[in-house]
Parts: structure tokens; C-alpha cells; sequence
């Protein structure tokens, strides 16, 4: 089975996030990793290999830094990455991102391309699914699990409130992983030894065509969402206060209905 | 315990190639989620997490530097930034990592026979077997030289007899790299496997430092082992020496782990502990004082490593650079230890936070693997061409 396994450089978790003065976008003197879904969906293809046979396929869309999530995909055991890099690709969406990836593999065929569900930066859960519609194949979202059947696979999805769905769809096909569904392996230190003599290649964005003016998502401000919590302190008498806190609880909804 | 956030006031990481940066972040993740959740019981149980040993070998954590036998190959500061990564957490995972490492695979891997190194190296890369390296001994820690352990030869075997003293993992090895006295005086390096009759190996209890790992004595009395157990490369102390050089690098970069950790735990403390109103402690001028001399020792401190370790992998590193980088580093660590002890007020003394516990390994490392005065006198003999050692 080949394997595509689309990953995002994301900021670490527990980054102190600042904005930029213009708050466009943030200041990027963080460190980063790579988004935690990916992570899973990267999992997930590793696992599918060593139980199958096939290759594992990388690829990033993100400036310079960005090759670090490649590296550490190699060390943990994909066989070949592909960065399409450019100063500012941080600033994509998603169908400008999902567009990058269709044009960096023309002609490259794989049974199945794993996005994770979505990115722990922007959230919008839409790369997987645009890339599917882009390339002419079908996707399924929120992957739990991945068994290969005659033809195709038999996908467990995560619907809402604890039920799961069962489907068997043909391949190729896209298909957006849930996070947790697997053990993380760690890079080790042989694995990072040996990815050093895997090929990562480059593909130049500006020269693919591929710039922020392909967004079909305007980004119109960035902020820090205002304290929402409201502390009121109740003085006077006993009786006073008593009555003030009655109408506060009432007007909340709390205790009506007696 | 919160949550460690990097410490790196000059940009040194902005030095480190992008798969120096990869071991460091990958070590990192792995020690903060395999050995910092259980570290504070260990230490409190005196307990070394056994269990953990396979999972370090599968990192390939075991003879990082060495090329073959399974070994990942790295590069002095590559693994050197494992040691810091190791050490943040614990000084006592970092010394079993450095002991089965610089001190049981690296004579092996230098000093030993082709047969040697195929039989040894692959199960003590993966932790299948554990190893020790006896030279110091009770009256013998400082002056290696004087030991009175002895290699008789009989036949086509030797005959060890004689006392170690504060072995790392002794008592939970099944190989111990023994440095003794032979019938001509010249000190040589054995293989014993620990399970020859004749061989004991007995903990040392009641330690306040590196309770985590484990420390033991061991007794070699009659200990017959194939005179093709004898390390044919090891030519006297010169030998044993080389091996700790190797070790004191590793812990010129662990100590690092250790500072950065206490220094990073006494800056958020100061952060949000107030006193004298609503001020944070952080906001007086005494408390940065202690703060401002950490991060710059620190820093100085990185610098040293990384230069030191550069020099490593271009073959230029001298032992008495090793000297300076360990004296140096242990020094410095354990004041930050004992300042953020002292920033942390009486929160600094509970085992919440792992200052103390730091403070109380960083004791053992400023002694053990040349104590901070002999690295003094190692550097003056250096520099003056006179020895002040006696």
C-alpha cells in the first residue's frame, strides 16, 4: 500500500502566543511541532505498513522551519518526504494549501492519503477534505480505524455521541484521522541516524504557482478574547444581600420553576 | 509540577543543526513522558526504574556515539544533548545511561577484542544486559592508582580478588568491567560476568543523593574468569582515565539539564508567589539578583558544552577542555540548585517541586567522576606544566 501522509508545523502547545502589530497574524518566535493529529494520521500510515507492506510518503507545505516535521517523520520510519516551501506559505488556507499538495505529487499515485482530523493552530478541518474533491477521489473524516478490504478499506468513523460507523469505501481516497487513536512513537536515535540518508525533496511554491493569493479565506483581524469572567462583590446587611443574591441566581435561570 | 519551559537566553539552540535539535526535542519528549511522571516516587522509594530499561534501549539511548554493534552513531553533541535531556529530569537516569555508555561500552568498543565487542555490544545497546565499571575503591577514590585490587593469571585463566566501592548499578548488572592490579603492577581492564562464584555485589543504603539509581560495593573474592575476559587493548590507568573522560562529558552537558530545570522551576515560582501585597516575588530586586546570576552561569555554561563538544567531534577536545567543561558545569548547577532551593522558600525543601532532589544529586556529581578540586588541579597541571597532586 503507498501511503501520502499530509503534515502541518503548528505552534507548540504550550507557546506564549503574541500578536504581530498589524494583528494579522502571530509573532513567530515560538517553537513549533507538528500539528497533533498529523502526528496520529502519520501513526496510523506507519502502522498500516508494517502490517501490510507499501511506503510511506511525507509532505509538508510550510516555510524553512517546516522540514523539521519531515525529519522527525522519516527518523520515526516514512521512507521519502516532500517540503513545498516558500516564505509566507504559513499564511495559506486550506484550499490554497490542499491546491500546493495536488500540484507537488502529479502522476504520483497512492492508495491513501491521511490528513489528521484537523490542525491544532486554525482548526478548520477542511484540508483533507478539499484535497479529495480537488483530486476526483473520495474521503471519509474522523478515522478511527483501517482495514484493508478487496479493492479498498473498511474504515471505522466517530460519529457524535459515542456512535461509530462502519463503511467500506474503494481507494484511493482521503481520509482525515482522529487524534488518540493510536500509541505515538518516538523519533529514536537510530531512526534519526538513518533518516539522514532518506530523500527529502523541495519543491519551490512560487515556482508551482502557489502564494497566498490562491486564499479563498481572509483573515480580517487576530485578538485576545477579552476577560469574560465578572466578579460583583454584595455588601450591606444580611437581609439586603440575601435578596440581591436571589435576584442574580433568578435572573441566571437558577431556581426558577418552584 | 509544572510544566518545563526551554531555557535559552542567548539563542544557543539557534547554533544546533536541525537533527541536533531532533534528538534534543525527541529525548525531551520521551523523558518528560516516560520518567517525569514517576521520578519523585522512585527517589522517594530509592527505587531505579528498572522497567524502563528496554525503552531506552529501543531510543538507543545505550553507546550512542558508537558506530556498529546497533549503535545509533551520533555525534558528541548529539549525545550530549541526550545526557541534558536525561539529566532535567534525573541525575541518577543520566549516570546509569552515562555508566552503561562511556564506562561499559566505550572500553568495550575501545579497548576490547573483536570476539569481545560482538558477544557484548548489541545485548548492552538494547539493555538486555547491564553493566558497571569498578575502579574506584573505599580507600581509593581520588588516587585511583594506589587500588589493591588484584589479577592473578593461573593457567589460562585470572583470578580476581579485591573490593569496589560506590558502583553504579552494581547490583543489577550482568556484566562489570573490573580495573585491577596485575602480577606486574600494571592496572588492566576484565570483563567478569556477575554471576562467577566469588562475586557480590551489596547496595549502599541511606543515600540523600541519586536515590533514584542504584549504588552498590562489590567483592571479587577468587573470581575466576577466561583469561580472554582481559580488555587486550587496556594498558594501565591511562585507560581507565580515558573512559571517565568520556563520562565527564556527558555529565558537563547532564548537569546542564539539571540547572536549566531548577532555574526554569525557580523563575515560575517567583512568577506567581507573592508577598508584601500583590508584588510577585520575582519583582524584587534580591530575587533577580539570584535569577539574573542563573540564566547568565547557565548560559556561559551551554556555550562551554556545545564549544567543548564541537571540539569532541573534530578530535581536537583535550582531556583537561573535559576537566573545565565538567568542573565548571557542576559547579554552577549545583548554585543553581541551591538558589532556586532558596527561592522556593519552604516549598524549595517537599519533593512538589525537584529542586531539592536536584540539589541533593548535584552533591553526588560535583564529587564523583573527579571531584571538583582534582578538575582544578588537572587544569593548574595543564597550564603550569606542575602537578600539585602531592
Amino acid at each position: 500500500m503507498k501511503l501520502l501522509v499530509c503534515l502541518k508545523q503548528v505552534p507548540a502547545k504550550d507557546a506564549p502566543l503574541k500578536l504581530n502589530s498589524a494583528g494579522s497574524w502571530i509573532v513567530e518566535d515560538v517553537s513549533y511541532e507538528v500539528s497533533e493529529p498529523d502526528a496520529y494520521a502519520l501513526e496510523e500510515a506507519l502502522r498500516q505498513k508494517e502490517a501490510h507492506g507499501g511506503e510511506v510518503t511525507v509532505i509538508t507545505v510550510g516555510p524553512q522551519r517546516a522540514a523539521q516535521v519531515l525529519r522527525e517523520a522519516l527518523a520515526k520510519g516514512a521512507d521519502k518526504a516532500i517540503h513545498v516551501e516558500g516564505d509566507g506559505t504559513q499564511l495559506l488556507d486550506s484550499f490554497a494549501t490542499a491546491e500546493a499538495i495536488t500540484r507537488a505529487i502529479p502522476g504520483q499515485h497512492f492508495d491513501l492519503i491521511l490528513t489528521g482530523l484537523q490542525s491544532d493552530d486554525s482548526g478548520a478541518a477542511q484540508v483533507g477534505v478539499i484535497l479529495a474533491e480537488l483530486m476526483g477521489i473520495p474521503h471519509a473524516t474522523i478515522i478511527m480505524q483501517i482495514e484493508p478490504v478487496p479493492g479498498g478499506v473498511r474504515v471505522k468513523r466517530e460519529l457524535e455521541g459515542g456512535a461509530f460507523q462502519y463503511l467500506e469505501m474503494p481507494t484511493p481516497a482521503v481520509l482525515t484521522i482522529q487524534s488518540g487513536i493510536n500509541k505515538l512513537r518516538y523519533a529514536t536515535l537510530m531512526g534519526i541516524k538513518q533518516a539522514k540518508s532518506k530523500p527529502l525533496s523541495k519543491i519551490n511554491a512560487e515556482t508551482d504557482g502557489i502564494s497566498v493569493e490562491l486564499n479563498r479565506l481572509v483573515i480580517e483581524r487576530l485578538y485576545v478574547p477579552g476577560a469574560q469572567k465578572k466578579t460583583e462583590r454584595i455588601t450591606g446587611t444580611a437581609k439586603d444581600a440575601a435578596a440581591r443574591i436571589a435576584s442574580v441566581l433568578k435572573a441566571q435561570g437558577i431556581g426558577a420553576g418552584e | 509540577m509544572l510544566k518545563f519551559r526551554d531555557v535559552d537566553f542567548l539563542q544557543v539552540g539557534s547554533l544546533l543543526s536541525p537533527d541536533e535539535l531532533l534528538v534534543r526535542d525527541s529525548t525531551r519528549q520521551w523523558a518528560e513522558q516516560n520518567l517525569t511522571p514517576i521520578i519523585e516516587t522512585c527517589a522517594r522509594e530509592g527505587r531505579f526504574p528498572l522497567e524502563l530499561v528496554p525503552e531506552m534501549g529501543r531510543m538507543s539511548f545505550f553507546g550512542a556515539t558508537l558506530r556498529d554493534f546497533g549503535c545509533a552513531g551520533m555525534s558528541n553533541v548529539e549525545y550530549g544533548l541526550v545526557m541534558q535531556e536525561l539529566e532535567r529530569v534525573d541525575s541518577g537516569i543520566r549516570s546509569f545511561v552515562s555508566v552503561q555508555s562511556a564506562l561499559v561500552m566505550f572500553p568495550i568498543s575501545t579497548f576490547g577484542s573483536e570476539e569481545q565487542k560482538q558477544r557484548w555490544l548489541p545485548p548492552l545497546s538494547t539493555g538486555e544486559v547491564i553493566g558497571c565499571f569498578g575502579l574506584t575503591e573505599s580507600d581509593f577514590g581520588s588516587n585511583p592508582g594506589g587500588m589493591r585490587t588484584t589479577a592473578r593469571h593461573v593457567g589460562d585463566e585470572v583470578v580476581l580478588n579485591g573490593e569496589k566501592m560506590w558502583i553504579t548499578s552494581g547490583s543489577i548488572s550482568q556484566l562489570a568491567v573490573i580495573w585491577a592490579k596485575d602480577e606486574e603492577g600494571s592496572i588492566r581492564g576484565y570483563l567478569v560476568e556477575t554471576d562467577r562464584p566469588g562475586f557480590r555485589a551489596e547496595d549502599v543504603h541511606g543515600k540523600y543523593s541519586l536515590r533514584a539509581s542504584v549504588t552498590s560495593g562489590l567483592v571479587l573474592q577468587d573470581v575466576r574468569i577466561p583469561a580472554g575476559n582481559e580488555l587486550p587493548e587496556a594498558r594501565g590507568l591511562r585507560s581507565a582515565l580515558q573512559c571517565l573522560s568520556q563520562a565527564r562529558y556527558g555529565i558537563g552537558w547532564g548537569v546542564l539539564g539539571a540547572a536549566m530545570q531548577c532555574y526554569d522551576t525557580a523563575l515560575q515560582y517567583a512568577g506567581f508567589r507573592k508577598q508584601f501585597g500583590d508584588k510577585p516575588i520575582a519583582a524584587h530586586q534580591l530575587v533577580q539578583q539570584k535569577l539574573v546570576w542563573m540564566i547568565t552561569e547557565i548560559s556561559k555554561a551551554q556555550l562551554l558544552a556545545l564549544h567543548v563538544g564541537r571540539l569532541k567531534d573534530q578530535g581536537k577536545a583535550d582531556f583537561s577542555h573535559i576537566s573545565m567543561l565538567k568542573r565548571n558545569n557542576v559547579a554552577i548547577a549545583l548554585e543553581t540548585a541551591r538558589l532556586a532551593r532558596d527561592i522556593l522558600g519552604a516549598n524549595g525543601i517537599a519533593d512538589e517541586y525537584p529542586v531539592f532532589r536536584h540539589m541533593a544529586n548535584l552533591e553526588s556529581v560535583n564529587t564523583y567522576e573527579g571531584t571538583h578540586d582534582i578538575h582544578t588541579l588537572i587544569i593548574g597541571e595543564k597550564i603550569t606544566g606542575l602537578g600539585a597532586f602531592y
